[in-house]
């Protein structure tokens, strides 16, 4: 399992993560661009600096387990995966083609490095509690993340899991909510506004914490803080859609579209020009 | 005077046997008593998993549980499992293929006073075109114990269909997944039934023996029992308390139609709701009793 501690290093990862999103997507023609470039700082900080894992023991008992709620943004999940040597790079290219493992939402039977499949939303939350409970039944130590969208809160569903994670008092459960305020037709707030999920949570007595899901250093020193709260975590993690390409940054139109032409070339060569 | 008991009852009694496995586990959505987890509950708090009314969260626990290596037991009434959580059992059981047991009492007319509201007349419509699903409507308590204890050693989802009311047990209980057993020997029309409804069957006044086969299994169909019997009666009554579409009246059919059309007509709900009243009343306001039963299988006779 490869490592990194220093921030230049994960930043450096997580550029090269968002160029194969968007080369994978070109070479798809279809699928969700804005969600994975927003998602890559987090992604890189699990895989590479938080996560118990083993790319070479899928069924290792150990293992932290994470699941993609809002299966979506998958792009993120295997380009961060095939960096942390889960599969070969040149599998990226298989991207949502007839036989792929790499499915245009994750399914798990194709693909068995993966815990869950996922992407009808408001179902990811509920396996995890599943999951914690198993693990606390099996007296295991590991975590269970759960990675989901601000849009996925609409789905009541959703709000079922966070009361099943209070009362089992899951402190082995960290809900890591990507707070980037686009869905697919608006901006949340226009689309179906979810108030404060801050209060909301607490509220549901879960500990919240709410970061910056572009800085390292928050965003590694949380995670690390909330592997040691005694009840369920959500992490708020305001993120940008689009990140890494200036024309995608806080748009919703580009929640679920790739870009073509010469948007494509654009987007590879503002990605390809790192400058910290 | 033989003692009645209901299917329900049955599954409550072997998931309470089936505790001593440290990998079973339950989950309920607020019901443990009308679905008899309660037994379970009591003896085995550590494994049993309270889910309030929240049946879509209890469905994707119990994949969770699944896919870490446990033994899942969610229950509730059929109007709520599957209805209510359809998406989490195609989602996150079928295509997980999570080693998920889904058990609904309450199905059918047969539920009673409770209404309509209460009665689940379409959960195996539902869950029949879902791939990987095996569904399972024991006729009676013992076939119920012996249904429940099977399906915790088959790996794969499976939705057990059960009942409120008590019954009769049936003649020659038996209970193998996927095989359909004869209940009895008989000519002229092959009677396909499932569920505590197949003594209505077995209650058709009439003066021949028609074949009579117990269905247990709707999916996958022990097709080599039906026709077997099918090809030497060639007509077929089906007989079901569930709405004549998409359950066991359209399995049948899809298989006859294609493997061996010949004549067919069909016991069940006719596309309606039920409402409130004793399960007697019912089937015989909705055209399932006994005296239905043998009319259909007349008119058969005669076509």
């Amino acid at each position: 399992m490869k490592t990194l501690t220093n921030v230049k290093d994960l930043q450096l990862m997580a550029n090269t993560i968002r160029q194969d999103i968007i080369k994978s997507l070109i070479e798809a023609k279809s699928g969700h661009s804005a969600g994975p470039l927003g998602m890559a700082d987090i992604f890189t900080a699990l895989y590479f600096t938080i996560l118990t894992h083993d790319p070479k023991k899928l069924r290792w008992n150990n293992r932290d387990r994470v699941i993609l709620s809002n299966g979506h943004i998958c792009p993120v999940l295997y380009a961060t995966m095939a960096n942390a040597g889960y599969f070969p790079k040149q599998e990226l290219m298989t991207l949502r083609k007839l036989g792929t493992r790499l499915q245009g939402h994750p399914s798990k039977i194709d693909l068995p490095a993966l815990e869950l499949s996922t992407a009808s939303l408001g179902q990811g939350l509920g396996v995890a509690v599943g999951m914690a409970l198993a693990a606390k039944l099996n007296s295991q130590k590991h975590t269970v993340y759960c990675i989901s969208s601000d849009g996925e809160h609409d789905e009541g569903s959703t709000w079922e899991a966070i009361n099943a994670a209070q009362k089992y008092k899951l402190n082995n459960l960290i809900n890591i909510i990507d707070r980037n305020n686009i869905q697919i037709s608006g901006y949340t707030n226009d689309v179906w506004p979810l108030g404060s999920l801050k209060k909301k949570y607490q509220t549901h007595n879960w500990k919240v914490f709410e970061i910056n899901g572009h800085n390292f250093k928050q965003i590694i020193s949380t995670l690390t803080k909330a592997q040691k709260i005694d009840r369920p975590v959500c992490i708020i993690a305001n993120t940008i859609p689009g990140k890494g390409v200036s024309f995608m940054e806080h748009t919703f139109e580009w929640h679920g579209k790739v870009p073509q032409g010469e948007d494509a070339k654009r987007a590879l060569k503002e990605l390809g020009t790192y400058n910290g | 005077m033989v003692e009645q008991k209901s299917t329900r009852q049955g599954y409550g009694k072997a998931l309470l046997e089936l505790g001593k496995n440290k990998k079973v586990i339950a989950l309920c959505a607020d019901l443990n008593e009308s679905t008899q987890v309660t037994h379970f509950a009591q003896k085995y708090p550590s494994r049993f998993f309270q889910c309030g009314v929240a049946e879509q969260n209890m469905i994707s626990m119990a994949a969770g549980f699944a896919l870490e290596g446990f033994i899942p037991f969610a229950s509730s009434f059929g109007v709520f499992l599957p209805m209510r959580c359809l998406d989490q059992i195609r989602m996150s059981v079928c295509y997980n293929k999570a080693n998920v047991k889904l058990v609904a009492t309450h199905c059918g007319l047969s539920t009673g006073a409770d209404g309509a509201s209460h009665q689940a007349l379409e959960d195996v419509a539902a869950l029949r075109s879902l791939p990987g699903m095996t569904i399972i409507e024991p006729g009676d308590y013992e076939q119920a114990v012996q249904a429940t204890r099977a399906i915790a050693k088959h790996k794969g989802p499976v939705y057990l269909r059960l009942h409120r009311t008590k019954s009769l047990p049936l003649p020659k209980c038996s209970f193998k997944i996927g095989k359909a057993q004869l209940l009895q020997k008989g000519t002229k029309v092959t009677v396909i039934g499932s569920g505590p409804i197949l003594n209505e069957v077995l209650n058709a006044k009439l003066n021949f023996k028609p074949e009579i086969i117990n269905c247990h299994t709707i999916k996958p169909l022990d097709t080599k029992t039906i026709l077997r019997s099918v090809t030497k009666t060639n007509k077929v009554l089906v007989v079901q308390d569930h709405q004549v579409s998409g359950g066991l009246c359209s399995a049948i059919a899809e298989l006859l139609s294609v493997q061996h059309p010949c004549k067919v007509d069909f016991v069940g709900v006719s596309d309606t709701f039920g409402e409130s009243g004793q399960p007697g009343e019912l089937w015989d306001k909705y055209g399932l009793s006994a005296t239905h039963i043998s009319q259909k299988i007349l008119k058969l006779c005669k076509k």
